[in-house]
């Protein structure tokens, strides 16, 4: 007689176990973040309870977590599809900070009317990060170069155009030790919601921002090709889609989202160009996490997008009092991450104890213990 | 044939079980003398391949034991399995066709110096093709060779690791007649160093020439055992399937039509550049079978992607129904009237979406499946249905994802792709592979029905008894060219015809070549 | 010496030295993925290896041992994807992205008050015999010969070796190698650690040789370079060395326009050789029909083909 532990391939898993899923590899990560704070001296329990307090516990706390909310959900929506179409978009880092750039350069150096700013910007910022996106799409298709390794690079590239232009040409009239540029006209800045520093225009765009992307994947023509195109390359092919231009126009619509993301944040939050690692915070890296764990669901992203946001504040009011620098964003991003795959793959298997006498002649299926 | 050699390795109530409860096998048990060749007789499904896993060490039996030289054996790796002298040529070859032969097979293999390992291994394998008559150039990379050249290096390997027992899966499905006679051969020269072979085939036609003794399985369990001499064709036919079976079809005389399909002097590139298909001109007429013969890897990949639209053809003209779609786009062919089921499902069906998106997917851009760039869902889902009771297809959920489906069943979809719009020409490539005899017969028994529809079908298939099945006209392709032609007599095919035919795969123009026109 | 002299050994300098970091995770994650295994998380472990080097010298005064620590950290760091990714079969990508998140935010917390401290013994000065005295390479550090030899024996091993053709059949179809009785979850792993050994050295190397001081950040996109390296290199650690040095000239030659353009500008540059370099080498790799190893990024399960 021995007892042995068999893994067996479950086929589908629920909704509810995806979800029950997600959520326990979350508290996981939160659990083993709370053995790093104790490492570097702090009480878990505490560090809980500050964040908690900064996600949730005000309205001020509220806001900060809705204000980062938005451009992940903004970014995340267009990353949604995507990764839906299996193109692996990492450079909405740096889609965002053209759309950053394109926007400070029309509220502060284009000759349009002021009525007009708001408008173009918002229009133009999502081009440039569109085309910055689509550059990758050419490279792909045209280069055979891997679109990971171009929206990659691009992003290290936007960074540093970001850094001369804020350096250089379009340095403020007003520097104190830090580079930025003049702020922008009032006629740009983003109206917030009440007494919070909530832009109401792109709150609204989020919402807005996901449920478009969940009606063209759900709903349009395109939205078919592309999760063909994603899941089946070669049926894709035989069925006359045009994967190539399909490729294209899901980096520039998942840029181009980015793209407004950071006018939304160069507009609505700073009122300025300045360094590219407060303008991006991370965003377009953290918005890759806020996709996945939606399942590349647009509507999905907006839950997780919100759980992040409240991630995000939550680790700067520990910043604020226990003084852990901002990379601890990233030690506790990369736990979730790996939790959650770690997880994904349990949804897939089921581990049992079976009572399994070897030699026996006995039918084995009916001492299976789960 | 009675003998006094002991039992070298015993089967003794091998159970294995695949979630989601597939039983795949079911307390198996017989015994295998030394120095003979076994044969495993099954069709597929049956369970065959999986029990020679589990001998090798890649499955683990949920129970019962393995018997190897009278003592009781775990097999938990293949590694334990090459030093227990057990050795497998898999039914899909394990080779890497970048890499050379010596690199292939001497992969793993500790007697070979570490550093500059190739001039001993070349060495190695060239004594092993002597003594086994196993030819092949030690220098060559696996892409090169033939499927033939490609089998001998596998079995290269198992000798190498010094194999006592041979396993040998589905060995002839890719093999020419010549190819099949030299293996028979080696296995033959095998026996008499006292090896022993395990032969896994579902083709029972091969039994007779090779087996000394037939295990017969089906649906996961050992239907008898029986020394060669005393089980005929039917008797082995009706242990295979259970029933007795009706092996021939209705085949109808019919009196086809005008030509549908016309192949003008066909030229088309491989993918490495080379001509694949040379100068091929055939008819496919309405209301007829035509079916092209022919070992995997002579051309046909070739013709039938030029067909459907995905490859261009280097020179010569096809037409449909007198149109020339010559290097038309695949919509545009479909269009055209030629419908095209490929070989290889993954062109066809995309396993993560549900059965009712890949039933409308070739169609996608059409009306009624499309108001403008919207999908009209509801229309998909009544198509779908309306697809899953035309073709049985189960379970008839059209939400499921399509690879949760049995090979049958995916063929059937795959099928229903293309129908719903009434095809005038409908190309088939090795329609059958991999599925057991019910689903082969609803699939011969659907063609033969929209033959009397008068859709002309071009059969692709290197199965050369559904060829002769289902065809009207039989053209061999070996090399990319039409090496010759034979129409089917009234009386139905005769030895010699199938013989002819054998030859001609195998690269041997027949003697008498009757051309068509 | 003369003027011309000054300027060969000056570039030739400074190219070696730049390489370095570059041509060390390269080779690492040329073996990782030769064996199947991608790993995007090079960044990560070439920050952790720096600052593991530097902390670790800074108590200990002792640089070596701030090099063998720097190596064995990001090596066992290099596990949990390797675990991830051969055991789990979890997708590759996301687990190399988690690990470089991992790696960048915990050599940041831990090296935040690292920041601007010095080092009171960095490495040595090493003289070889005779190559000393080749112009450019009087100032060097062992890092560079290693690195160099390092390239030269791995392309030896890779492609002369019996291990050779282990590793390679691994990458290119991992069914073969088990039915062989290959052990090809102990290949994947020790490929993997591997690279990450040499990714956590190539930090090392930064933080203790090339500037000998630590700052979040450091590593410079340099793991991600690597990666678009190995596909440059076509798996191949000896075109992989010339792909390290020929981006560490153009580099030092981008670095001689500072005065014209600003030194911002110039740092795209970097970034934008692999996109350039690759677009060459894409086409010819089509033509010739070389690609990466077969199965990279697809886990393997015995029994399942």
């Amino acid at each position: 007689m021995r007892l042995r532990f068999q893994v067996t391939r479950r086929l589908e898993p629920s909704a509810s176990m995806v979800f029950f899923v997600s959520v326990l590899s979350l508290l996981l990560a939160f659990l083993v973040s709370g053995l790093l704070f104790a490492f570097l001296g702090i009480s878990p329990l505490e560090a809980y309870r500050v964040f908690w307090r900064g996600a949730f516990g005000s309205l001020y706390a509220l806001s900060e977590t809705v204000k980062r909310m938005i451009p992940l959900a903004i970014i995340g929506a267009g990353l949604a599809v995507s990764f839906q179409a299996s193109v692996w978009n990492i450079g909405a880092e740096g889609q965002m900070l053209i759309g950053a750039i394109v926007g400070t350069w029309v509220a502060l150096f284009s000759p349009l009317p002021p009525s007009l700013l708001l408008p173009a910007m918002f229009i133009l910022g999502f081009l440039g990060g569109a085309l910055w996106g689509a550059f990758a799409a050419w490279c792909r298709n045209r280069l055979a170069i891997n679109e990971i390794i171009t929206t990659l690079m691009l992003n290290y590239v936007a960074a540093n155009l970001v850094l001369y232009l804020i350096l250089g040409p379009w340095k403020g009239k007003t520097v104190r030790g830090f580079a930025y540029t003049d702020p922008f006209p009032q006629e740009v800045w983003l109206a917030t919601i009440g007494t919070t520093r909530v832009p109401l225009m792109t709150f609204l765009f989020a919402f807005l921002a996901a449920l478009f992307c969940y009606f063209l994947l759900t709903k349009t023509t395109f939205g078919f090709e592309l999760r063909v195109v994603g899941r089946g390359e070669k049926a894709a092919h035989l069925a006359g889609i045009p994967a190539q231009r399909v490729v294209a126009l899901v980096l520039f619509l998942s840029g181009g989202l980015a793209g407004i993301a950071g006018v939304g944040e160069v507009s609505g939050i700073h009122h300025m160009l300045r360094h590219p690692a407060h303008i991006s915070l991370g965003y377009g890296f953290t918005a890759i996490i806020v996709a996945w764990i939606a399942r590349a669901n647009p509507l999905g992203v907006l839950a997780s997008a919100f759980l992040f946001g409240a991630l995000m504040s939550g680790q700067d009011a520990l910043k604020v009092a226990f003084g852990i620098p901002f990379q601890v964003m990233y030690i506790l991003n990369g736990l979730v991450l790996f939790f959650l795959i770690a997880s994904e793959q349990l949804l897939y298997y089921r581990v049992t104890l079976r009572v399994a006498p070897w030699g026996e002649k006995e039918d084995e299926c009916d001492r299976v213990l789960d | 044939m009675t003998c006094e050699c002991q039992e070298i390795v015993a089967f003794r109530d091998i159970t294995k079980i695949f979630p989601p409860g597939i039983l795949a096998n079911d307390r198996v048990s017989f015994g295998v003398e030394r120095g003979t060749v076994h044969v495993l007789l099954g069709e597929n499904g049956a369970g065959k391949t999986t029990l020679m896993n589990i001998l090798y060490g890649i499955h683990q039996p949920d129970g019962g034991t393995i018997v190897l030289r009278g003592k009781e054996v775990r097999i938990p790796s293949p590694r334990v399995a090459i030093e227990l002298g057990i050795g497998m040529v898999h039914q899909h070859f394990r080779l890497i066709p970048n890499h050379t032969v010596w690199e292939n097979v001497v992969l793993g293999f500790p007697r070979v110096p570490r550093f500059f390992p190739a001039s001993q291994a070349r060495q190695m394998i060239r004594d092993l093709s002597k003594e086994y008559g196993l030819d092949v150039d030690p220098d060559a990379r696996i892409w090169q060779l033939s499927a033939g050249e490609q089998q001998r290096v596998e079995i290269l390997k198992a000798l190498l690791r010094k194999a006592e027992i041979l396993i040998l899966d589905e060995p002839t499905s890719v093999l020419t007649p010549k190819d099949v006679e030299r293996l028979f051969l080696v296995l033959q020269r095998m026996k008499e160093e006292g090896k022993t072979s395990l032969f896994v085939t579902h083709k029972f036609s091969e039994v007779g020439e090779i087996g000394d003794r037939i295990t017969v399985l089906r649906k996961g369990r050992v239907v008898g055992t029986v020394p060669r001499g005393e089980a005929d064709f039917e008797t082995l036919a009706t242990m295979m399937v259970g029933e007795k079976i009706v092996l021939s079809l209705p085949k109808k005389a019919l009196s086809p039509g005008r030509p549908l399909l016309r192949v003008e002097d066909l030229w088309v590139l491989d993918d490495r550049g080379f001509p694949g298909v040379r100068g091929v001109s055939f008819e496919v007429r309405e209301g007829e079978i035509v079916g092209i013969a022919g070992v995997v890897g002579n051309g046909q990949r070739e013709l039938t992607e030029a067909l459907a639209g995905l490859r261009s053809p280097l020179r010569g003209r096809i037409l449909v129904d007198e149109v020339d779609i010559t290097a038309w786009s695949p919509q545009k062919v479909r269009e055209a009237g030629l419908a095209y089921v490929p070989e290889d499902r993954r062109m066809a069906l995309v396993g993560d979406l549900t059965l009712a998106e890949n039933l409308f997917l070739r169609d996608y851009r059409k009306a009624p499946f499309r108001r403008g760039i919207l999908v009209d869902w509801k229309k998909v889902r009544e198509h779908a249905e309306e697809m899953i009771a035309t073709y049985r297809i189960v379970p008839p959920v059209p939400q499921l994802p399509v690879r949760l489906l049995s090979g049958g069943n995916r063929q059937r979809v795959a099928l229903a792709q293309v129908l719903a719009s009434r095809p005038r020409v409908l190309v088939v490539s090795n329609p059958t592979a991999g599925l057991d005899i019910l689903a082969t017969d609803f699939i011969h028994r659907l063609f033969l029905s929209l033959q009397e529809e008068g859709v002309g079908i071009l059969l692709v298939s290197g199965d050369l008894d559904e060829i002769l099945a289902l065809s009207d006209r039989v053209l061999v392709l070996y090399r990319g060219t039409v090496l010759g032609e034979r129409k089917r007599p009234q009386s139905g095919w005769s030895e010699e015809d199938r013989r002819d035919i054998g030859m001609m795969m195998g690269g041997v123009p027949g003697e008498r070549l009757v051309m068509v026109r | 010496m003369s003027a011309i002299g000054f300027w060969i050994s000056g570039v030739v300098g400074r190219t070696l030295a730049y390489s370095v970091p570059l041509l060390l995770s390269t080779l690492g994650e040329i073996y990782a993925e030769r064996s199947g295994i991608l790993n995007l998380g090079v960044e990560g472990l070439m920050s952790l290896g720096a600052f593991s080097a530097f902390a670790v010298t800074f108590f200990s005064g002792n640089p070596w041992l701030g090099v063998a620590v720097s190596g064995v950290v990001a090596g066992c760091a290099s596990l949990v994807h390797a675990f991830f990714s051969v055991t789990l079969r979890t997708n590759q990508v996301v687990s190399g992205l988690a690990l470089g998140m991992l790696g960048m935010g915990v050599s940041g917390v831990l090296g935040r008050d690292f920041e601007g401290k010095v080092l009171a013994t960095t490495l040595p000065v090493f003289r070889l015999p005779f190559l000393s005295a080749l112009p450019g390479f009087e100032k060097h550090n062992v890092f560079v010969y290693v690195s160099l030899g390092l390239a030269v024996i791995l392309w030896f091993v890779l492609f002369h070796t019996r291990w050779g053709i282990v590793i390679r059949s691994v990458g290119e179809n991992p069914a073969a190698c088990d039915a062989m009785g290959v052990n090809v979850t102990l290949v994947r792993y020790a490929c993997v650690f591997f690279g990450g050994v040499l990714a956590g050295l190539s930090g090392g190397y930064l933080s203790l040789g090339y500037r000998p001081s630590w700052s979040y950040g450091m590593t410079a996109g340099v793991g991600w370079l690597a990666i678009a390296l190995t596909i440059f290199a076509f798996w191949n650690p000896f075109w992989g060395m010339v792909g390290a040095y020929l981006f560490g000239i153009l580099y030092h030659f981008s670095f001689r326009f500072q005065a014209q353009v600003s030194p911002e500008l110039l740092n795209t540059l970097p970034y934008l050789f692999p996109l350039v370099a690759l677009s060459f080498v894409s086409r010819l790799a089509a033509r010739r029909k070389v690609g990466p190893p077969a199965s990279l990024g697809v886990p393997y399960q015995r029994g399942s083909s």
